[in-house]
């Protein structure tokens, strides 16, 4: 059984007049000592499945799965003790740190939350500024005198003062310079291994996520369309997505190549394409696309996609077979 | 002077000389944000100013466009075509500010103003600059619209702000900027807020307005991989002083500079496999407490002793390169330079 699991996941926002599936229907598991890397554009709904993973939002269908336990939304009351060993790092560590209270106090809140945490609180403190490599002086200081890199160290120390087993990072090195997100991310791959957490991983930089994760799971629109082993993914990605992503990733090399764009946006969740979500933007779409959603298929090695170029394509018209080359051009006219 | 060597003819469009843009602190001192700085724009060029936060590299861009903070003072000299935009009154420069020289912040969200319609923004500044009436301003700004590939022109121009994806947002605010036909547009890390498949058609964007247009582009990131792609040469910044700067190939292919270099090494990178990435250790200075020898000192893997007492000043090294490190592995080997470069 995986640490976290989470099976056919939706999550719904009921906005005046329409609701929005932001998630609707993904599936994603995460490991003990594992980094699973979550990719995808902004509005692709990877930040709410990362907060569906740890009940701050609710889910509208599905299950989220933490120690084969159903994690519950976040209420008015006290979380479940057990529920407190699932933590999240977020994006933004000016936001996320209270600005007027000691950097000790602040950790110190999450040893209140460790089940059955006795001790010296101060000793311990001083051990988790250590593990995140701060000087132990930090926890009589405040926030401002803190860099962004820092104050990132410090949530993580607060997250790890709940003595989690899995940590959820929703873009927790995005805002930081490359230096600090470098430092930041080894910090976070050393934590996983040593204490054999497992780490959920998100972020829009592919460059980093290529580097830090063990799996990676690639969101489009709501949706899982691709997972697989980080190294087989990037070397060979199945899903034109995949691709596409991958290749907008400008070199850091002096080369002076231009990166590949993926023309249009992430539509509106509130009215996805029919058939594939992908399909307006896909340089590959052809017949099937836009008329049937394609199956989420194994393709071995624990990979999987959701893209008709990998499954046979059901017969649009009674006993004809799709032709897939001819086709490509044609999409509008199927639609 | 580095510029020279890669367009002798054409005067530049940007020079800067000595500048310092000097910021007021709380104890009545006043600490340099930008100490130092000599750097050319070429007439169609685009250039590339990367470095960490703080490191000065926006102030520079402010201090362009005569929009530093309440109580800054500027030294040195900054001549937009010639004309010393630091002791120019505050008429004149609003004359330039938009016309000849516009800016593209980071976040579209913030720079545009939501109540105001797009034709509305771009066709503001517009009239305000060259006094056409509201029907040629309109037609000018559709004409725009369609110039940064924004689908149906003529009906987005009735549009707000809140209507685009962040991409089109931005797409928008480069509009903006192009009304008067700038001769200089500043980008502020243009797309660090987008995503990389939005990012790559800005940059795309911005490649082809220098390239049909002829405009000279600042672009100015923490993100080299944008760099790469986009700029014909870079000037690295650290602690408000040039570290390094030459052709884009060059430096990013060949960097000389340990700052440079640890910035790239900090990337992750495909050959890197499993192994850690390696960041540069500490993290730069701050502005009240600059050490007075070399400022990356304190960081840097390669420094020798005299580099805690001396500040290196940055030193052509041919071919359009110059360098403010005097532990340079490469040193005094002009010709091993050039065999790396050309092979």
């Amino acid at each position: 059984m995986s640490l976290l699991e989470l099976r056919g996941v939706e999550v719904v926002y009921h906005r005046p007049g329409r609701d929005v599936r932001a998630v609707a229907g993904a599936d994603l598991s995460v490991e003990r000592g594992q980094i699973v890397g979550l990719v995808g554009e902004s509005g692709c709904g990877k930040s709410t499945l990362a907060r569906a993973a740890v009940g701050l939002v609710p889910v509208a269908a599905g299950q989220v799965l933490f120690d084969d336990v159903p994690v519950q939304p976040l209420r008015r009351r006290a979380r479940d003790p057990r529920e407190r060993r699932l933590q999240m790092v977020f994006q933004d560590p000016y936001s996320s740190l209270n600005p007027r209270r000691r950097i000790g106090d602040q950790i110190a809140d999450g040893l209140k939350l460790a089940a059955g945490f006795r001790g010296d609180p101060r000793k311990k403190v001083a051990e988790l500024l250590e593990r995140v490599h701060l000087p132990t002086d930090a926890a009589r200081r405040f926030p401002h005198e803190f860099s962004g890199g820092q104050r990132q160290r410090i949530a993580i120390a607060r997250a790890l003062a709940a003595d989690p087993s899995l940590i959820v990072a929703d873009e927790a090195i995005s805002a930081l310079d490359a230096s600090a997100q470098a430092s930041v991310a080894n910090l976070l791959v050393s934590l996983t291994r040593e204490l054999d957490m497992g780490l959920l991983f998100i972020s829009h930089d592919l460059a980093i996520v290529r580097q830090v994760a063990d799996v990676v799971a690639v969101m489009y629109l709501g949706k899982v369309v691709e997972t697989g082993v980080t190294a087989q993914v990037w070397a060979e990605p199945a899903h034109p997505y995949t691709r596409a992503l991958i290749a907008a990733v400008p070199p850091p090399d002096g080369s002076g190549t231009l990166p590949k764009d993926l023309p249009g946006d992430v539509p509106d969740p509130a009215e996805p394409p029919t058939g594939c979500r992908c399909h307006p933007r896909c340089p590959a779409a052809f017949a099937p696309c836009p008329v049937v959603e394609p199956p989420i298929v194994s393709l071995g090695d624990g990979r999987t996609t959701a893209c008709w170029l990998h499954t046979e394509p059901p017969a649009l018209v009674a006993g004809s077979s799709v032709d897939r080359d001819g086709a490509a051009d044609n999409t509008s006219e199927v639609a | 002077m580095t510029a020279a060597a890669v367009q002798p003819a054409a005067p530049p469009v940007v020079r800067a000389e000595g500048l310092r843009v000097l910021l007021p602190s709380r104890d009545g001192r006043e600490l340099a944000a930008v100490d130092g700085v000599d750097l050319t724009v070429q007439p169609g060029e685009i250039l590339g100013i990367a470095g960490e936060s703080g490191s000065g590299k926006t102030m520079t861009a402010l201090a362009l466009l005569g929009l530093l903070p309440h109580g800054a003072r500027t030294e040195g000299s900054l001549e937009l075509d010639g004309v010393d935009l630091l002791r120019m009154p505050i008429k004149q420069l609003r004359a330039l500010r938009g016309a000849e020289m516009a800016m593209v912040f980071q976040d579209p969200m913030t720079s545009l103003h939501p109540m105001l319609t797009v034709g509305k923004q771009i066709t503001e500044h517009l009239r305000f600059h060259s006094g056409i009436n509201k029907r040629a301003a309109m037609a000018r700004a559709t004409e725009l619209l369609e110039q940064v590939r924004i689908p149906d022109p003529a009906r987005t121009i009735k549009a707000y702000p809140h209507q685009f994806s962040g991409g089109m947002r931005q797409r928008v605010a480069i509009a903006v900027a192009l009304a008067c036909s700038p001769r200089l547009l500043i980008a502020d890390e243009p797309t660090t807020a987008l995503d990389v498949t939005v990012q790559a058609g800005i940059l795309r964007l911005l490649d082809r307005l220098r390239r049909e247009e002829g405009v000279s582009i600042m672009v100015i990131t923490h993100d080299l991989g944008v760099l790469s792609a986009l700029a014909d040469r870079l000037v690295v910044m650290y602690a408000g002083r040039i570290a390094e700067t030459g052709s884009t190939a060059d430096v990013l292919g060949y960097p000389r500079h340990p700052y440079t270099r640890g910035l790239l090494h900090a990337l992750p990178h495909p050959e890197l496999g499993s192994a850690e990435l390696r960041p540069i250790p500490g993290s730069p200075p701050a502005l009240a407490d600059r050490p007075p020898g070399c400022p990356f000192e304190p960081r840097c893997s390669e420094s020798v002793p005299s580099c805690a007492q001396h500040r290196p000043e940055l030193l052509p090294i041919g071919g359009g390169r110059a360098i403010a490190c005097p532990v340079d592995p490469y040193a005094g080997a002009d010709d091993v330079a050039s065999e790396v470069v050309t092979s």
